[in-house]
């Protein structure tokens, strides 16, 4: 019998991962995209180890929830990085800088 | 105690591709072990009866999300050499961050508070119990709103992302609507006196 608090450590592990990938990175910004869907894939992973472990089926709910979101935003945010590509031929996280108004 | 076993497997391999993730030197291997990872999450969710969002995790995620991924990639052509630049140079700021919230987490997660009698007695449901059918159940009646909002953002971004990457090109014909809309009499006709 797997016990509530492993689930956590390992979801806890993943988010760690991805926020020190957001750190690492910085020049990629497909990286830094992975990173982000790393730290909601930890959510997630919180969510349906508390939905099990407190028979609610509200948390596996809310997973379908955060799935949504997290796949519109990687199609929005892919598609300003191809519209950036290109105006600049490249992708690095410098040169978007030049974004802000 | 199998399931215990499929556990530490599923959760190893999900953070040591993870890891792979963050340290992949080839923005291509990231995205193969992001997708390993998926997969390996998809299997905690069936240890935890979570089955359709299991099967979600791998249709969705790994079928259109991360293939979305690679075909960006491909589309790409990114100076891979340059990209390590500042690898190094962030690594004590970001591990730093990482260590003290691993943790913080790992300290609360550990603390006993997770560990009460009602937490520890999760039994697994029977054959009879139906996820797909318990979900569907609770998301169109008591979260019909929710999921109506979350159809309205997934239009929202499908049109985004489509509008973010039209293009016309330079030498297609196409109607300018403005100017037609906008046009006077005087600038097609002109009266000649013969």
């Amino acid at each position: 019998m797997v016990s509530l608090s492993a689930y956590l450590v390992v979801a806890a592990c993943l988010f760690c991962i991805g926020v020190a990938g957001l750190f690492l990175n910085r020049k990629n910004v497909i990286t830094i995209l992975m990173c982000i869907e790393l730290i909601l894939l930890a959510v997630n992973i919180n969510f349906v180890a508390f939905s099990h472990f407190l028979n609610d089926l509200a948390g596996q709910i809310f997973v379908f929830f955060v799935l949504t979101v997290a796949a519109s935003e990687v199609a929005v945010g892919l598609a300003i990085l191809v519209a950036f590509y290109r105006q600049r031929r490249s992708i690095e996280i410098e040169d978007i800088n030049t974004l802000q108004g | 105690m199998l399931e215990t076993a499929f556990f530490y497997l599923f959760g190893g391999l999900a953070i040591g591709a993870g890891l792979g993730v963050v340290l992949a030197r080839n923005t291509m291997h990231s995205v193969m072990l992001l997708i390993f990872c998926f997969f390996n999450t998809a299997g905690l969710f069936f240890l935890l009866d979570a089955e359709f969002l299991g099967i979600i995790l791998i249709l969705i995620y790994v079928g259109a999300v991360m293939v979305l991924f690679m075909f960006v990639i491909m589309m790409l052509e990114v100076n891979r050499a340059k990209l390590r630049e500042g690898f190094l140079q962030y690594l004590p700021v970001g591990g730093v961050i990482a260590v003290i919230l691993l943790v913080e987490l790992v300290a609360s997660v550990s603390s006993g508070v997770f560990g009460s009698d009602q937490m520890q007695q999760a039994m697994h449901l029977g054959q009879d119990v139906n996820n797909t059918v318990e979900i569907g159940k609770e998301l169109y009646t008591r979260y019909l709103l929710g999921f109506e909002i979350a159809a309205i953002i997934l239009l929202v971004a499908l049109v985004g992302a489509i509008v973010l990457t039209l293009r016309e090109r330079k030498d297609s014909k196409y109607q300018n609507i403005s100017r037609q809309v906008n046009v006077r009499k005087e600038d097609r006709l002109r009266k000649v006196k013969m």
